[in-house]
């Protein structure tokens, strides 16, 4: 009798989460608030991707990439080529800049500074200025620069580098604190020095993290416009030198052409969104495949 | 050592030569001894003879360390105190203890790499062939060419197998050419055969024993003279261990190792002599310090102790 009972109530312990009704009612309802979510989440990001590709797909030819801007932009013709180029020209820029000062901070954070007064500080201000709006970024350079040197390309990629650096910081330093210490303790007791530690064995290992940090403080800068209306001027011709004369981005021509009641110019602002997007995309992917690649030769 | 000194010792301490090995005792196997009593002149004349007997045995040229006076500090707190040993060339030397009992901390003073702990602070001297590992002037990187060291947890580079082995040699700018450093390691190492045809493939697919031997291998190609091993086989199923441990026999013809375990078998087993830690508490700040209670052949220690705490422990009466 008492075998039969403590059978029957094993039994219907460990049945209880498949019987139980409120346990089912509960399990349902949870899994279908996760999925909603996840669908919620998904819609601002379908129809912004969708919106750009359904409007700017029309504008994208040939001449979009060649062309320069048009003189009268009520009229459509014309292309987007001067402010594709300075878009990838003054985010190159931005990037030379702000990308080696950035991982060498990170690396002074982290395998230097430690716990010191100093780098307390500089990862206390990399962490303000994360936060500090991209248009402020842009009026700093336009004080200590642009009035200095005039509306050039190199003043917009300044403006970036500022915007970058912090991003690139803070998440390189979260990327070096992820590599264990042990990696560093069997380098050094092989006889290893702290600067060749770092440079074979802590920034291999970090390589792909670093590298995702940095994509996306690259992403972030290209589709930044505040720092650059001040910066770059608005031209309209092709101009290949950061240091001379003034330049445009998509950015630049998104928000300049959208502010318009034209219809052509609007069309355009949509185009450049489009093209905006395809370049951060690209880079995005090509920075996956390299950082893989690269992962996969140090870890073979 | 200068004459006189030599004279002095054997005027103190009758021992013939073929004593000394049994008779090597430390000054810290008995309570009464405080630890200052290794300088014989100020000693009792039987603890002057033990004394001098390790020292006169630390200064034979097959003595590679010469621990004396070692004391460790994390901060203000004292995690070792008063350790005096010596480590003999082509053995291999078992530290044994409780958890806590400092005898990690001693091994990591071998090689300096208490120095990468920011608090860590040594005290006393370790003589590595006579000359103080600790003294300013050295430069703690070329103790590590030396002194080689295997950790706890198996920790390979997350590279391929070849370039984990080659990683040493490659920084110290040898001239040999890598795939045959490469080879002889692995093979050293009794884990050529098993890696022989994926030297390209990532070290992280291995087991947690090859790791461990890979681990070993990557040790043994800089041709350190010392192997340091902080508790090799923790993380390894039986077999992996007996792997390692007829490789420590192997590696002993040609390395000195000093090996730091929780398994009082595996030092009996591999061990020529042995050191056994305990720890004590503080009365005043509760806190715990590590101590050596008994150094001597693997076999007394094991056998015939001199020291109660070591029987307990050994006997499995205690930790």
């Amino acid at each position: 009798m008492t075998d039969l009972f403590l059978e029957s109530e094993v039994e219907r312990l460990l049945l209880e989460a498949t019987t139980s009704r409120s346990r089912r009612v509960k399990n349902r309802l949870a899994s279908l608030w996760m999925v909603g979510s996840l669908l919620v989440a998904l819609v601002p990001l379908t129809l912004v991707i969708g919106y750009v590709l359904f409007k700017g797909a029309g504008e994208i030819s040939l001449a979009w990439f060649t062309e320069d801007l048009p003189a009268i932009t009520r009229k459509p013709g014309g292309g987007m080529g001067p402010a594709i180029v300075g878009t990838l020209l003054i985010t190159a820029g931005a990037a030379i800049l702000a990308v080696p000062l950035g991982i060498l901070g990170a690396v002074y954070l982290h395998e230097y500074g430690g716990k010191t007064y100093t780098a307390r500080l500089v990862r206390f201000m990399a962490d303000v200025m994360t936060g500090v709006p991209s248009i402020v970024m842009g009026l700093f350079i336009y004080t200590v620069w642009t009035l200095q040197f005039g509306l050039e390309g190199i003043g917009g990629s300044l403006a970036l580098a500022c915007l970058m650096l912090p991003i690139i910081i803070r998440s390189t330093e979260e990327m070096l604190r992820l590599v264990p210490d042990e990696l560093r303790q069997a380098s050094y007791a092989l006889g290893n020095r702290k600067w060749r530690t770092i440079i074979t064995v802590v920034l291999p290992a970090s390589f792909g993290g670093i590298t995702s940090g940095v994509m996306i403080a690259i992403a972030r800068a290209a589709g930044e416009t505040a720092p650059l209306v001040f910066t770059i001027g608005a031209a309209r011709n092709l101009n290949l030198d950061l240091f001379n004369g003034p330049m445009t981005a998509l950015s630049v021509q998104i928000f300049g052409n959208a502010q318009t009641p034209f219809d052509a110019a609007q069309a355009r602002a949509w185009g450049a969104a489009l093209t905006l997007v395809g370049i951060v995309f690209i880079f995005t992917v090509l920075a996956r495949v390299i950082s893989a690649r690269v992962a996969r030769r140090h870890n073979a | 050592m200068p004459d006189d000194e030599q004279t002095r010792r054997s005027s103190l301490n009758p021992v013939t030569d073929e004593d000394i090995p049994n008779a090597e005792v430390s000054p810290m196997s008995s309570e009464t001894l405080p630890a200052t009593s290794i300088t014989p002149t100020t000693a009792a004349a039987p603890v002057a003879a033990r004394a001098a007997e390790i020292a006169s045995d630390a200064s034979a040229p097959n003595v590679v360390f010469d621990v004396r006076d070692l004391n460790v500090f994390y901060g203000a707190f004292k995690a070792v105190r008063d350790v005096n040993l010596s480590v003999h060339k082509h053995e291999i030397t078992a530290f044994i203890g409780p958890s806590g009992c400092g005898k990690s901390t001693v091994l990591r003073c071998f090689d300096r790499m208490n120095d990468l702990i920011e608090s860590a602070r040594v005290e006393g001297q370790v003589l590595y062939h006579g000359v103080d590992l600790y003294d300013p002037r050295i430069d703690p990187v070329e103790v590590r060419k030396r002194i080689g060291m295997v950790f706890q947890k198996p920790n390979p580079f997350p590279k391929s197998i070849y370039d984990n082995i080659a990683f040493g040699p490659k920084i110290s700018g040898s001239k040999e050419n890598l795939d045959d450093v490469v080879e002889k390691a692995l093979r050293q190492a009794a884990l050529w055969d098993e890696v022989k045809d994926r030297l390209k493939k990532s070290a992280m697919g291995l087991s947690g024993g090859q790791q461990q031997r890979l681990c070993i291998a990557r040790a043994i190609a800089v041709e350190p003279e010392v192997i340091l091993m902080d508790e090799p086989c923790s993380a390894l199923d039986p077999i992996a261990t007996a792997r390692i441990e007829d490789l420590m026999q192997e590696l002993k013809s040609e390395y000195t190792i000093l090996i730091v375990t929780h398994n009082m078998q595996q030092a009996a087993r591999v061990s020529d002599r042995t050191a056994f830690f305990t720890t004590e508490v503080n009365p005043e700040s509760d806190t715990r310090t590590g101590m050596l209670v008994e150094f001597d052949s693997t076999n007394t220690i094991f056998s015939a102790p001199s020291d109660e705490r070591t029987e307990n422990y050994v006997t499995g009466r205690f930790g």
